[in-house]
C-alpha cells in the first residue's frame, strides 16, 4: 500500500546564468537567435581553440551560493566530463567535479505542515551543450548557439518527501535566483530545468531504496506529476514483489507517465580530470565580502519582516515573497493602507492569480490599498472585494468611486436587513424549524437567502445577528 | 655580402640585415626559398602544403612597406614554415592526419597573428607525426620526412618537417611544437637550433592540442641568435590562453655576454649506459668547453628523473584521449561513410581516421582516466610530476642551467623503430622531464658522431630563464665557429 511508503527525493536544478556572454568565449547568449549565429571557434570546440573563464559566471554562481547559505570555496577548479554526444562538439563538457564553487547550503520552505529546511549539497558551474533539431527529411541538425551558455547546477540533499515539498523547494530556489538577479529562470526557455531523483522506502526505514532519475523537467507541474506517477509506480512494483531498477526515465507530459530511457547499470564513465586549458579558480575573502554586499534583501528576510511588521501568517508571507514583483507590489500597497493583512490576502489570492508572471499589474497599489481600507471599514464585504479587484484589473479606477458607481456598497442598513430577514423567515418555515431543532446547517441556508436578497452585498455579520434575534 | 653563397644559405640575422640594407628583396628571398623547396623537397618531404602565391603576395607587400619606410622590424619579409598543427586561417591545417586532411581553419593561431604583424612570410605547412605523436615523423598519414643530413635517416619528430626544412635551407626559420621533445629531438637529429619555451611563455591558442598541460610552440632556426629573435616575436601573454603568462622577453640584449660565472649542473642519471658513447663524449667535451669559457659545471644527482617517462606517457595520453575526442565525424574533418547509427559513425570514423600511434595513445589515455584506475595511474603521475618539479627547483637553487643530452642516439634509419613503440618512447627519456616540469630548454648542435650525424645538446633553464639559455647557447655556438 502506498501509505506504507515514503518517497525520498533529491533535485538537480540547472539554472542558466544571465551573463551577456558565454562561459568560455565572448559570444552572445541571447535566447531565440537564428541557429548557429552566436558561436565562434571556442564554443564550437574548434581544434586549437581554448576556453577562457568568464569571471562574471564565477560571481553569479558565488552569489547564488551565498543566497542559499552555501560555503564558498576560495580554491576551486574546472574539470572535463568526457562523453560523446552530437550536441557536444568537444566531446567533453567543462564542468566541476570534486571541487565545486559552493557546498553545504540550505533553504527553508513553508509547507502546509510548517517550515522545512532542505539541504543543498553543492552548486557548480558548467557549460551548456548545443541543441539537436530533428527535422523530418533533413535528418538531425545541430544549433550550437547554446554551446557554452553558462549554467549552474544546484544539487539538493535527498531531503524532500513529497511532490508538494519539491514544488515549494523549486519555487523558493527560483525566487532566490530571481532576487539575486543571476538568472531570469524562464522555464519555457529552458533557463531553469530540473532532474528528479526519486526512491521509495517503507516508512521508518533508514536505508535508501534504488532510485530512478527523471531528466529535464521544465515545469513545476511536470515535476509534481512525474513525482506522483513515479512514487505510485515504484511502490506498486515493490508491493508486487518486484524491484526498482536504477535507470533514467523519461516523463511524458501528454500521458503523465514515466518510461525507461536507459539503464544506469552499465553506467557511463565520464573520466573526469582537471581541465589543463584552464587555471584554478582562486578567490579572495575580500572579493567574497564585496559580492556579499551586492546581494539584495532575500525572500526569507522579507517574509520575516511581513510576519513581524504586519502580523501576516508565515504561509501568506511566503506566498507573497515567492514572487519578487508581487512582494514589491504588496509593499507599495502596505505602505499606504491601514489594513495590511487584508491587502496581503487580496494580493496573494487575487492579484497574484490575475497577473501571471511576466505581466504587468494594471492596478495601482494605492487603489488596492484603498480597497483594503474600505473593506476594513465595512464599506464592502469580502466577496465583493474580490470582485472589485477583478473589475480594477479590467479598468483601473478609484475603488471607492467604482463601488459607488456600480452600487457595490455593503448593505448594512439594519432596518432594511431586518425587513428582508422577516420576509426570509416567513418564506422558509422548514429551515426555521430545522434550525430550532438544532440543525446548524439550516441557519446557513437562511444566511444564503439573505445574501441572495442583497445581491451578495449584505454585511454578513449584521445578517447573522439579525437572523439570530429573529429565530 | 660576404660569408654566404646564396640567399637560402643565410641565417635569419643575415637575411634580415640584407633586407634592411636593400641588398635583397623579400620577393627575391621568398622566390629563392620556393625554388629551394621545389628542388629539395622531393627528397626531404618537409612540407605538406606550400602556399607559393600567398607567400609571394605577402613578400611583395613587405617590400612595398619597406620601400615606403614602414618596415615592421627584423622579421619583415622573412620566409618561414609552420608546423601543420598550428592553425592558419584559410590554409589547410592537417596535423598530418587523415582526420583533418581537408580541414581549413577559419582563424589564425595567436603565434600566426604575431608573425603577420611583424611581416613574416609563410611559405607553407610542415610535416609532422600525426597529431604530434611520435619521434620520427613516420607517423604522418601522408608521407615520411627524410633527414637532410642523411636522407636514409629519420629527421626526428614530431616536428620533423620543421627541423628538416631549416636543415635543408627550405625556410629561414620554422615554428614547431614540443610536448615531450618534439622540437628539441628533431633539432638535434637535423643539426639545427630548437627551443622549447617555458610553459605559458607562448600562447597555445590555435595550436591543435595534443597534451594541453605540456604543449608549447617554439622556434627552430639555423643559429641561436635567430632563435632568440623569433621567440621574442612570438612570446607574450594572450587573453585567449588562460595558461599564458606575462614575462619579459628580451633575449638579445645580453646574448653575447658570455658564460663566465654561470653554473651548470650535469645530472649523473643522464650519463647512463643507455646513452650512445659518442653523445656522452660530446656532452663531456661541451662541459669542458663551458669550464674553459669561465663557467662551472658540476655533476648532480636527480634520481626522480627515471620516473619522468612513465609519468609523461600517462599524463600526455590522458589529455590526448580527451583532446582528440572531438574528432568523431560529427563536426570536424573526416567522416566514415559506412555507418548505420551515431555509435557506428563514431566508431568507424575514429577507426578509419586515426593512425595506429594515435589510437594507441587514446586507448592508453582513456584507460588511465577510467574509474578504478585513475588513482593508480593519472593521480600517481601528477604526484610524480610534482616530485620532478621539486627536484628541478632544488637544482636551480644552486645552478643556472642543466646540461643534458637531447636523445640517447643520433638519427636512426627510417623504418628502424617504427614497429617498436616502446623503443621509440625510450628515446624521449631526456626531453620529457622538461615538459613535465614546464621548463625552457634549448637544443643546439654540439658536434657529430662517428658517422657524421649531428649530435644535440640540451640546456635546461629555470622557468622564464630563456635569456640565460640563449646566452650560454650563443657562447658555445660562437666558440664552436671560432674554434
Amino acid at each position: 500500500m502506498m501509505q506504507d511508503y515514503e518517497m525520498v527525493i533529491g533535485l538537480e536544478v540547472h539554472v542558466e546564468l544571465k551573463t551577456n556572454t558565454k562561459i568560455f568565449c565572448r559570444c552572445a547568449t541571447k535566447f531565440g537567435a537564428a541557429p548557429n549565429t552566436q558561436c565562434c571557434p571556442v564554443c564550437t570546440g574548434m581544434p586549437g581553440s581554448l576556453p577562457v573563464l568568464n569571471k562574471r559566471v564565477v560571481e553569479y554562481a558565488v552569489k547564488a551560493g551565498m543566497a542559499t547559505n552555501c560555503r564558498i570555496a576560495l580554491n576551486s577548479k574546472l574539470d572535463r566530463k568526457n562523453y560523446f554526444y552530437p550536441d557536444l562538439p568537444k566531446a567533453y563538457q567543462i564542468s566541476q567535479y570534486d571541487k565545486p564553487l559552493c557546498e553545504q547550503g540550505w533553504l527553508d520552505v513553508e509547507t502546509s505542515a510548517g517550515e522545512k529546511r532542505i539541504g543543498i549539497t553543492r552548486i557548480h558551474i558548467e557549460e551548456d551543450a548545443g541543441k539537436l533539431i530533428h527535422s523530418p527529411g533533413k535528418g538531425t541538425l545541430i544549433d550550437m548557439n547554446r554551446c557554452g551558455v553558462p549554467l549552474i547546477e544546484i544539487v539538493s540533499e535527498p531531503d524532500i518527501r513529497s511532490a508538494e515539498e519539491a514544488k515549494l523547494y523549486l519555487q523558493k530556489l527560483r525566487a532566490i535566483m530571481l532576487y539575486v538577479g543571476v538568472s531570469d529562470c524562464k522555464m519555457n526557455e529552458g533557463s531553469l530545468r530540473c532532474d528528479v531523483n526519486l526512491s521509495v522506502r517503507k516508512k521508518g526505514e533508514k536505508a535508501l531504496g534504488t532510485r530512478t532519475e527523471m531528466k529535464n523537467l521544465n515545469s513545476f507541474q511536470y515535476v509534481v506529476k512525474a513525482i506522483e506517477y513515479e512514487f505510485a509506480r515504484q511502490t506498486e512494483l515493490i508491493d508486487q514483489g518486484g524491484a526498482v531498477r536504477q535507470e533514467t526515465r523519461r516523463f511524458d507530459p501528454a500521458t503523465g507517465k514515466t518510461s525507461s530511457m536507459r539503464s544506469k547499470e552499465n553506467a557511463d564513465d565520464y573520466r573526469y580530470f582537471p581541465d589543463p586549458d584552464l587555471v584554478p579558480v582562486v578567490l579572495t575573502q575580500q572579493q567574497l565580502d564585496d559580492w556579499k554586499k551586492e546581494i539584495p534583501t532575500l525572500p526569507d528576510e522579507r517574509k520575516k519582516n511581513y510576519v513581524e511588521k504586519f502580523g501576516l501568517s508565515a504561509l501568506t508571507a511566503e506566498q507573497l515573497v515567492i514572487r519578487k514583483e508581487i512582494a514589491d507590489y504588496f509593499e507599495l500597497a502596505a505602505a499606504v493602507t491601514k489594513a495590511p493583512k487584508l491587502a496581503a490576502n487580496l494580493v496573494v489570492n487575487e492579484v497574484a492569480r490575475l497577473a501571471p508572471e511576466g505581466t504587468e499589474i494594471p492596478v495601482k497599489p494605492e487603489h488596492l490599498a484603498k480597497l483594503a481600507d474600505l473593506a476594513e471599514a465595512g464599506k464592502v464585504n469580502s466577496s465583493t472585494c474580490r470582485e472589485v479587484v477583478g473589475l480594477l484589473f479590467k479598468q483601473d479606477a478609484d475603488p471607492e468611486e467604482l463601488i459607488r458607481r456600480q452600487g457595490l456598497e455593503q448593505v448594512s442598513d439594519p432596518a432594511l436587513l431586518e425587513q428582508y430577514a422577516k420576509e426570509v423567515v416567513a418564506a422558509s418555515p422548514k429551515a426555521v424549524a430545522d434550525y430550532q431543532a438544532g440543525n446548524a446547517k439550516a441557519f446557513q441556508a437562511l444566511v444564503g437567502q439573505m445574501m441572495k436578497r442583497t445581491k451578495g452585498k449584505g454585511d454578513p455579520a449584521l445578517i447573522r445577528e439579525i437572523l439570530q434575534k429573529l429565530v | 655580402m660576404t660569408g654566404y653563397k646564396t640567399i637560402t644559405g643565410m641565417s635569419l640575422r643575415q637575411l634580415s640585415e640584407a633586407l634592411a640594407a636593400g641588398e635583397v628583396t623579400s620577393r627575391q628571398a621568398t622566390q629563392a626559398y620556393l625554388d629551394a623547396i621545389a628542388a629539395a623537397d622531393g627528397d626531404v618531404a618537409a612540407y605538406l602544403t606550400v602556399t607559393g602565391p600567398e607567400a609571394l603576395a605577402a613578400a611583395e607587400a613587405s617590400d612595398a612597406r619597406r620601400a615606403a619606410g614602414k618596415a615592421l622590424g627584423p622579421l619583415d619579409g622573412v620566409p618561414c614554415g609552420i608546423k601543420d598543427n598550428i592553425c592558419t586561417k584559410d590554409v589547410r591545417t592537417t596535423c598530418a592526419s587523415k582526420m583533418l586532411e581537408h580541414w581549413i581553419p577559419p582563424y589564425d593561431a595567436t603565434v600566426m597573428t604575431a608573425l603577420q604583424k611583424q611581416g613574416a612570410v609563410m611559405l607553407g605547412k610542415l610535416n609532422m607525426d600525426e597529431f604530434a605523436m611520435g619521434s620520427t615523423t613516420e607517423n604522418s598519414a601522408f608521407k615520411a620526412t627524410h633527414n637532410p643530413r642523411a636522407l636514409d635517416r629519420v629527421p626526428g619528430g614530431s616536428s620533423g618537417g620543421a627541423a628538416a626544412a631549416v636543415a635543408a635551407d627550405e625556410a629561414v626559420f620554422t615554428l614547431g611544437s614540443d610536448t615531450g621533445g618534439s622540437i628539441r629531438q628533431p633539432a638535434a637529429f637535423c643539426g639545427v637550433v630548437g627551443m622549447k619555451p617555458t610553459y605559458g611563455l607562448v600562447s597555445r591558442y590555435g595550436l591543435v592540442a595534443f597534451a594541453s598541460s605540456l604543449d608549447q610552440i617554439g622556434p627552430l632556426t639555423k643559429t641561436v641568435w635567430d632563435n632568440a629573435l623569433v621567440l621574442q616575436a612570438i612570446a607574450g601573454q594572450d587573453p585567449n590562453d588562460s595558461t599564458s603568462v606575462a614575462a619579459p622577453a628580451d633575449y638579445l640584449t645580453g646574448i653575447a655576454d658570455g658564460v663566465k660565472g654561470m653554473k651548470f649542473a650535469l645530472p649523473k642519471e643522464f650519463l647512463s649506459e643507455a646513452l650512445a658513447p659518442d653523445i656522452a663524449a660530446a656532452l663531456r667535451k661541451t662541459a669542458d668547453r663551458l669550464t674553459a669559457l669561465g663557467a662551472a659545471v658540476e655533476e648532480v644527482t636527480m634520481p626522480e628523473l627515471d620516473k619522468a617517462l612513465p609519468a609523461y606517457y600517462v599524463i600526455s595520453s590522458a589529455e590526448a584521449s580527451s583532446n582528440l575526442a572531438r574528432f568523431d565525424g560529427v563536426k570536424y574533418g573526416f567522416r566514415a561513410q559506412n555507418f548505420t547509427d551515431i555509435h557506428s559513425l563514431y566508431k568507424e570514423t575514429r577507426s578509419q581516421g586515426f593512425g595506429a600511434e594515435v589510437k594507441r595513445r587514446i586507448l592508453l589515455g582513456s584507460y588511465v582516466l577510467s574509474a578504478g584506475y585513475y588513482d593508480a595511474y593519472y593521480k600517481k603521475a601528477l604526484e610524480v610530476r610534482a616530485l620532478i618539479k621539486a627536484a628541478f627547483d632544488k637544482v636551480f637553487e644552486q645552478y643556472d642551467a642543466v646540461l643534458s643530452p637531447v636523445a640517447p642516439t643520433t638519427a636512426y634509419k627510417l623504418g628502424e623503430k617504427v614497429d617498436d613503440p616502446l623503443a621509440m618512447y625510450l628515446g624521449d627519456v631526456y626531453t620529457v622531464p622538461v615538459n613535465i616540469a614546464g621548463l625552457p630548454s634549448l637544443s643546439l648542435p654540439c658536434g657529430q658522431d662517428r658517422e657524421g650525424l649531428p649530435i644535440g645538446l640540451q640546456l635546461i633553464g629555470k622557468p622564464f630563464g630563456e635569456a640565460a639559455l640563449y646566452r650560454a647557447g650563443y657562447t658555445l655556438e660562437q666558440d664552436r665557429i671560432g674554434g
